[in-house]
């Protein structure tokens, strides 16, 4: 492909969910040029909720899209650029991380967030796929509407379920919730449940699972499992939602990073993947809890660590393997005694030879991932650079001495 | 785009000569919102062989049901008063739709 084809940035982040616009307005705030790769509308899950409760700073609530649209609107205040279109695959193998979009764009990065969020899960059941948007759903603000006056059953009992069961009865005549449990229990909180039981449109049917859907075009019935009985019924229903937890949207990275059995991306506290430079952010990631004030702590955590980890890069790559002339690089710490003391020897071996030979001092406690890079485990260790290369490697105990001999063989060039 | 509604959807989709194209949507549905400048560049494209018409469901409920339209985004080809192809929910992509446009005006 030709070069000038690539457009480039210093970070991308896949996804405009709550998690990638934090992201986006951390790292263009601190004047990083930011590209955001959403495929649909930006906001994600949060956009297509319809009243959030509990993010901090509302009393009383607040609107997903609307409190989505700030989002957005904040990430491009700072600068963050967003383009619409679908991340199709990645390469991370270089030191520049490359991405690919549906849509044929081609862009690179010196650090990448991923941020794709989840999906409803489906289920599989007979009639599912078939009747989908024929009457099941999976998104009650999309399609609640058109249930107005009518009857609807909803799979699942979670906080999201009751939730997006209870908004439904805005317009449906009644919502009938199809709960695995015994009677009474549900996966839902105390306080998301008494509201629920005092809802009157609300109706329960306990220790059952649907097993089809049936309808000729549009929905028309469900068939109910009794779980304890095995007895089969069929209920007459015109739309059938599907609120059983997500899965997440990370098929498209065919495995570039390191993920779970379930395809959960696995990072640490700094949000970094198994790929250095290569960040993840929000419900993709493995986490306790999937919300959005997580989603945004995890994308603010991401931009920070991501500016980290490319200022650390540019400068080790100015000092160390830009230049023409060699290069002394003295890894330290400052809790290794030794390192300090030996570092005034270091200091005069590379003052003499100013000129030909430049001094790095990299605290290894603090650039951990250029140490380890580096094979650095113990301060002070010495290597030598020529042209980006490793020539000379000089392990403690040495001498002001030896150092030297081996400085001065570097620069000979032999 | 073409506002179509319970008045005129008989006369201008159903009755019209040669392919239509119906974006069900409504100002609620935020995937719809997204889409919409797409078809709006597809009708650029393609918009002197297939008409190209919207329908909002919000005060068209049970014309859109009537047309076993119950989710959103919908979008349909229909020829001759029959619907003829659809595309629906994730699959109504800007290409996947370009693709059946191109399929029903050969
Ligand atoms: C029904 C429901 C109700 C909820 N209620 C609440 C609530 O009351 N309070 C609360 O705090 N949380 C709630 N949540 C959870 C909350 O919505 C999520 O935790 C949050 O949206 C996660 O943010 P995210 O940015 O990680 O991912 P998402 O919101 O999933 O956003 C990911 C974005 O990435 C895009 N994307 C994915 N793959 C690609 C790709 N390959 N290329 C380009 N773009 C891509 C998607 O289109 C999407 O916009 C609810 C969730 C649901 C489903």
């Amino acid at each position: 492909m030709a070069a000038e084809d690539m457009k480039t940035y210093d970070v991308i982040i896949v996804g405009g969910g709550p998690a990638g616009l934090s992201a986006a307005l951390y790292a263009s705030r601190s004047k990083l040029s930011t590209l955001v790769l959403e495929k649909a509308k930006p906001g994600g899950q949060a956009g297509t909720t319809e009243w959030l409760e509990n993010y901090p700073g509302f009393p009383g609530g607040v609107k997903g899209p609307e409190l989505m649209e700030h989002f957005a609107a904040q990430a491009r205040e700072f600068g963050a650029e967003i383009i619409k279109d679908d991340v199709a695959s990645v390469d991370f193998s270089g030191e520049k991380k490359l991405v690919c979009t549906a849509g044929g764009g081609q862009y690179s990065a010196s650090a990448v967030i991923l941020c794709p969020g989840a999906e409803p899960r489906t289920l599989g059941l007979p009639g599912e796929r078939e009747l989908r948007g024929k009457g099941v759903s999976y998104c009650a603000t999309c399609d609640g509407d058109f249930f107005t006056d009518l009857d609807i059953v909803v799979i699942g009992n979670g906080d999201a379920a009751v939730e997006e069961a209870m908004y439904l009865t805005r317009f449906a005549e009644s919502v009938t919730m199809i709960v695995v449990h015994d009677e009474g229990i549900l996966d839902a909180t105390a306080v998301i449940r008494d509201r629920a039981f005092k809802n009157p449109k609300m109706k329960w049917v306990w220790n059952s699972v649907v097993d089809e859907i049936r309808g000729d075009g549009i929905v028309e019935s469900v068939i109910i499992r009794n779980l304890k009985t095995n007895e089969r019924t069929e209920l007459e229903t015109n739309g059938v939602f599907v609120f059983v937890g997500t899965v997440p949207n990370t098929q498209f990275l065919s495995g570039a990073v390191e993920m779970d059995k379930r395809g959960y991306i696995i990072a640490n506290e700094q949000m970094e993947t198994s790929v250095d430079g290569v960040y993840c952010a929000g419900d993709a990631r493995v986490k306790y809890l999937r919300q959005v004030i997580t989603a945004a702590a995890d994308g603010a955590i991401a931009a920070v660590a991501a500016e980290k980890y490319i200022h650390e890069e540019e400068g080790f790559r100015e000092m160390v393997l830009a230049p023409a002339s060699p290069v002394m690089v003295c890894f330290w710490s400052p809790t290794s005694q030794e390192s300090l003391d030996f570092m005034p020897a270091v200091e005069r071996i590379a003052e003499a030879r100013a000129g030909s030979l430049n001094l790095v001092k990299i605290d290894i406690y603090k650039n951990q991932r250029i140490a380890g890079r580096y094979e650095i485990s113990a301060a002070p260790s010495i290597l030598f650079f020529n042209k980006g290369q490793v020539c000379e490697r000089v392990q403690w105990p040495t001498t002001e001495e030896e150092l030297t001999l081996v400085a001065d063989r570097v620069i000979s060039g032999k | 785009m073409v506002q179509v509604d319970k008045v005129n959807f008989e006369e201008e989709v159903l009755q019209a000569k040669g392919p239509v194209l119906v974006d069900f949507w409504s100002t609620k549905c935020e995937p719809c919102m997204a889409l919409l400048p797409d078809v709006e560049a597809l009708e650029a494209k393609y918009g002197d062989q297939i008409k190209f018409c919207k329908l909002n469901v919000l005060e068209n409920r049970r014309l859109a049901i009537s047309q076993k339209v119950l989710g959103l985004p919908t979008i349909c080809i229909y020829k001759d008063g029959e619907k003829v192809a659809e595309l629906t929910k994730d699959d109504a992509t800007a290409a996947n739709i370009e693709a059946m446009i191109k399929e029903q005006i050969q």
